[in-house]
């Protein structure tokens, strides 16, 4: 069949008589070589095989050559054609492939092409699959078992006896797929099933007939313990499924998380996710902290000197009071070894002091070193996190950023804006409102680019933006002033209520007055923000995404600098000198002081949902009487997470229960959120880019806030004496020392590991190594960024390539056009060779 | 979801586990709605194959513009009706399923987008996905000049071999470079 194909495409060829036979018939040689390939590749089912011969008839009998004889897609291919050519001829560029019209044999074998038939064609996609296992096979023969395995059973159809020789293409190709499936491992079968873009019946048929056909030669040849192996492994993936049934089960807040996407689509659900992502993070936190340093603590309570305040109330909004003296802070922790009674009379639990009162049993019973396991909990937790979240944003990177950066924003607008998780009807019409209005808006942009602003606008625009910018510096200059002065009058108050030594007179109202920061802090954090979007009104900026980092960065600038001067009074007043305020242990303080800002800023959060989302929806209905709700604000809320998120970051050293209550809150942000958001809110009207500003987000988690806060920690454990009086790294210098302490203790108890030691000395001491560290990190980078060089120059070179390729397609197609001309109407032959030449 | 279990068998479902990007809860879901969907004297027949009408009942494509696409694609009927079995329902869901590789999600984006079944985005095709996106009222509708201007964006844009329709591969290469596809190319039950 494809044999008579190739003849007949060939014999016009002879009588065309065309002027240097020997180029022109490798030409056609290699264009038949395409069909008949193309007809054993894809053409060998049954519709296909009537298509073909078809077009045989075609060639033969030019009379019937109408419309009414095609099949019905070719039709609507001619007429589209049609249309097409109508199209481009009033768009006056002309091109080859569309300018002409095709006789119905050009179009039956444009249709059959394999770069079109790949889309549609069953065969097609199994062959292509077909050699995507042959690569994999490939790749994977190295590996002896394999290779024993694919000798035995080589791609070759008549390998196996059982099937009769059918000249069926598409079956054989099938067969050796399924060969080929067979001789993959088990979990490369899976993946590559599961990718098959066939339909689950066709791929279950495979799946059998692999199936079938290993077990026979498992029972065949496989001795006993391969086959145990395979039974092992089996077990092993039914354990893995359950596993991953198992996990996602465990998924949280589905349902919600559905209803949100089906209503807002995916940027208000990137909200949640992130939300989700930090609940995880917090959790993680909370379980090592939970489970090194609170347990063994909470287990072992150390004798309490002073009788508690009793409880009032206030506490669960300053944190003090009642709560000071508890597991909840930094100054309740021991700085001794806990231990295991010696003697083991059921189970009572004895708190030796660590100073050696019992040798006898040091070695033989549990022994828990409380400073050592708060140092190396902290270190490991923030170590792990650290890890997971440059997974994390490297991952993100990956999937956002393209090294090919050619524009197709109407193509990629086109193929990819539907968002096909959006449900609710009116959401539906709205998202297509918005597409349309974007389309409008894009082409605009198009076909009149860059209308040149004139010297004056230009100057008028840099002035607006320079204004902006100046409001919003001197905006938050004067709040960062505002918060210092008002800490520092704080810390004098509180000096000058020491030395004076005035009687309390209401000890509430002066806890209460430690709100005063927190209740600043967070009133700054949700009014600037007000004003920062009222500048970025007044600049009115054209993109939405420049408009969104602009803002972005503002916000970004007020937290970062309100954080610093709070970690300056922190660490650089309260620390320094912590008895002139007649603090016992300061970072009990501290800590309380972040439980403080961690709550306000959570109060103000759902008053700020309150107020400014259900009032002003009630405000803007009732009243301006707008049809408009207000659009939830993704950027700014993510950004107030990432705030609270870097509180509980900084107070993870001084108060170990803190992701206990970042999760509590999280838990009911999510929530509030959530109805907030299903009652007030509409979808939002912009485009908005999920994936990168979610990479944005995580960046933004990464390195300001987790990095800030680690730094912040860090200096807090290398260079800062701790108070002497309480927690558990009382007496010693620094809490750096805790570490050293223990190595020296080892060294001492050890003489062989003096060599970890002097390890320590060298590695964590030393800052040769940390330079040595940086300096190894940039060279990674610049490789990085070299190898991304090199495919950027690939990439271009591969899309010339293309180009040429697409040249050569449209020649052969033309000369097997004028080919077919020929052959049909031998009258005009001489005409068309002429307007050909 | 004890009684679906069992009616669909354990063999089955770790099958379909292996076959699909669904996960063992995500499968018992889709049975429990699919078998929601047949009448009453369908349910004891195997292998029922739910009219197309029926399905897009479902929320979650009542008001998608592409379901009838969806439903064509994925259908395995001999008579293109639209109409699906429990196995092209799954495949439905596996094709949209959150751990779906990009190349499947996207070829079966270019099938949904393809609406002649010619195996090639022409400018037949893209208009009818414009008109798809932007919706059928008069309002929103593009006119005819900002069509063609906009068809033959998309085509300078996407068709790298300059053929005047856009093939799976140009496709592919048009959806790698946006990121957002995956998370948007999701149904969920």
């Amino acid at each position: 069949m494809a044999r008579n194909v190739a003849f007949d495409l060939n014999n016009p060829l002879m009588e065309a008589g065309l002027e240097s036979p020997i180029d022109e018939e490798g030409v056609h040689d290699s264009f038949s070589q395409l069909i008949a390939e193309q007809s054993q590749n894809g053409g060998a089912s049954d519709s296909d095989t009537f298509e073909l011969q078809e077009l045989q008839r075609q060639l033969d009998e030019e009379e019937r050559d109408n419309v009414a004889f095609l099949s019905d897609p070719g039709r609507e291919f001619q007429g589209r054609r049609q249309r097409d050519a109508e199209w481009e001829d009033a768009d006056t560029q002309a091109d080859p492939l569309i300018g002409e019209r095709w006789s119905s044999a050009t179009l039956k074998i444009l249709s059959s092409m394999p770069s079109r038939t790949i889309g549609r064609n069953r065969g097609a996609i199994i062959s292509q699959y077909y050699n995507r296992t042959m690569q994999l096979r490939r790749r994977r023969q190295s590996r002896p078992a394999i290779r024993d395995f694919s000798r035995s059973a080589r791609p070759s159809i008549r390998g196996y006896g059982i099937e009769t020789d059918s000249a069926d293409a598409e079956v054989s190709k099938r067969d050796r797929l399924v060969n080929n499936l067979q001789n993959l491992s088990v979990s490369d079968r899976i993946r590559m099933l599961r990718a098959m873009p066939l339909n689950v019946s066709e791929k279950s048929e495979l799946r059998s007939l692999a199936l079938q056909k290993e077990k026979r030669t498992l029972s065949r040849r496989i001795p006993c313990c391969s086959q145990l192996k395979y039974y092992i492994i089996n077990g092993a993936r039914q354990g893995w499924y359950s596993w991953l049934s198992f996990l996602h089960s465990l998924h949280l807040w589905q349902v919600p998380l559905k209803r949100v996407s089906g209503r807002f689509g995916s940027g208000v659900l990137s909200y949640f996710l992130f939300l989700k992502t930090l609940l995880f993070f917090n959790v993680f936190l909370f379980l090592v902290t939970g489970a090194f340093m609170v347990l063994p603590q909470a287990l072992h309570p150390p004798e309490s000197f002073v009788g508690r305040p009793y409880f009032t109330g206030l506490e669960l909004l300053t944190g003090a009071g009642y709560f000071s003296d508890t597991v909840m802070y930094y100054g309740y922790y021991c700085n001794y070894t806990l231990r295991k009674s010696c003697r083991d009379d059921g189970g009572v639990h004895n708190v030796s002091l660590s100073n050696g009162t019992m040798p006898d049993c040091v070695s033989k019973h549990l022994s828990y070193n409380m400073p050592l396991a708060y140092f190396f909990t902290i270190g490991v937790s923030s170590f792990l996190t650290c890890i997971i979240l440059v997974y994390s944003m490297s991952k993100s990177f990956g999937q956002s950023f393209r090294i090919d950066k050619s524009h197709s924003i109407l193509a990629i607008k086109t193929f990819c804006s539907w968002d096909f998780k959006v449900i609710k009807k009116s959401s539906v019409k709205l998202m297509s409102e918005n597409i349309c209005t974007q389309f409008k808006e894009l082409l605009a942009e198009v076909s009149h680019k860059q209308v040149k602003n004139t010297r004056c606008q230009r100057l008028w625009r840099l002035m607006v933006h320079g204004l902006a910018w100046a409001i919003c510096v001197a905006s938050t200059t004067a709040c960062v002033l505002a918060i210092f002065y008002c800490s520092s009058h704080m810390h004098q108050n509180l000096q000058l209520f020491l030395s004076s030594r005035v009687p309390v007179t209401n000890p509430l109202l002066n806890e209460a007055s430690l709100l005063a920061l927190p209740v600043l802090v967070s009133l700054i954090n949700l009014l600037l923000p007000g004003l920062f979007n009222l500048a970025a009104w007044m600049e009115d900026y054209e993109s939405p995404s420049v408009r969104t980092y602009v803002s972005i960065g503002r916000n970004l600038m007020l937290k970062v600098s309100v954080l610093g001067v709070l970690c300056y009074h922190w660490l650089g007043r309260v620390a320094a000198d912590p008895m002139t305020i007649g603090l016992k242990c300061w970072e009990t303080f501290v800590g309380q002081e972040l439980y403080r800002f961690l709550l306000m800023d959570f109060i103000f959060t759902i008053l700020d949902t309150l107020f400014g989302e259900f009032l002003w929806r009630l405000f803007s209905e009732k009243v301006l009487k707008r049809r408009r709700k207000p659009v939830f604000d993704i950027a700014r809320n993510v950004l107030e997470l990432i705030y609270g998120q870097t509180l509980a970051w900084l107070g993870v050293l001084f108060t170990p229960v803190l992701p206990a209550v970042q999760i509590l809150k999280l838990l009911l942000l999510f929530y509030i959120k959530m109805s907030s958001v299903m009652m007030n809110c509409q979808a939002p009207r912009k485009p908005y880019r999920v994936s990168q500003m979610t990479t944005v987000f995580i960046t933004l988690l990464c390195f300001p806030s987790f990095l800030g806060a680690s730094v912040c920690v860090t200096y807090t454990m290398w260079s800062i004496t701790p108070s002497s009086s309480c927690g558990p790294f009382r007496e010693l210098k620094t809490m750096f020392q805790a570490g050293k302490r223990w190595v020296e203790e080892l060294e001492k108890d050890n003489p062989n590991l003096s060599v970890l030691a002097r390890a320590h000395s060298y590695l964590v001491e030393n800052p040769f190594f940390l330079f040595v560290g940086a300096g190894i990190f940039l060279i990674v980078i610049y490789f990085h960024s070299q190898v991304v060089d090199g495919q950027r120059k690939i990439i271009g070179l591969l899309q010339e390539q293309i180009e040429n390729e697409g040249d050569d397609k449209k020649f052969l197609i033309t000369r097997l056009q004028t080919i077919h001309e020929q052959k049909r109407t031998p009258t005009r032959r001489l005409a068309s060779q002429n307007s050909n030449c | 979801m004890g009684t679906t279990a069992s009616q669909l068998g354990k063999d089955m479902l770790s099958e379909y586990q292996e076959l699909t990007f669904l996960t063992k809860q995500e499968i018992l879901l889709a049975h429990k709605r699919f078998t929601e969907l047949l009448t009453k004297d369908e349910k004891d027949l195997p292998n029922n194959r739910v009219p197309m009408e029926r399905i897009l009942t479902l929320p979650e494509l009542k008001s998608n513009p592409f379901r009838k696409r969806i439903c064509n694609v994925f259908s395995t009927s001999e008579y293109k009706d639209g109409g699906l079995t429990f196995e092209d329902f799954l495949d439905l869901l596996s094709a949209f399923s959150d751990s779906a590789t990009l190349e499947i999600k996207s070829h079966y984006a270019f099938r949904i987008f393809d609406f002649d079944d010619d195996g090639t985005l022409d400018c037949g095709d893209l208009e009818k996905l414009v008109n798809c996106l932007t919706g059928e009222t008069d309002d929103t509708r593009l006119t005819p000049e900002e069509m063609r201007q906009l068809i033959n964006n998309i085509l300078e844009e996407s068709d790298i071999d300059k053929d005047g329709t856009v093939n799976l591969s140009e496709f592919q290469h048009v959806i790698s470079r946006s990121p957002d596809f995956v998370s948007s190319f999701k149904i969920v039950l």
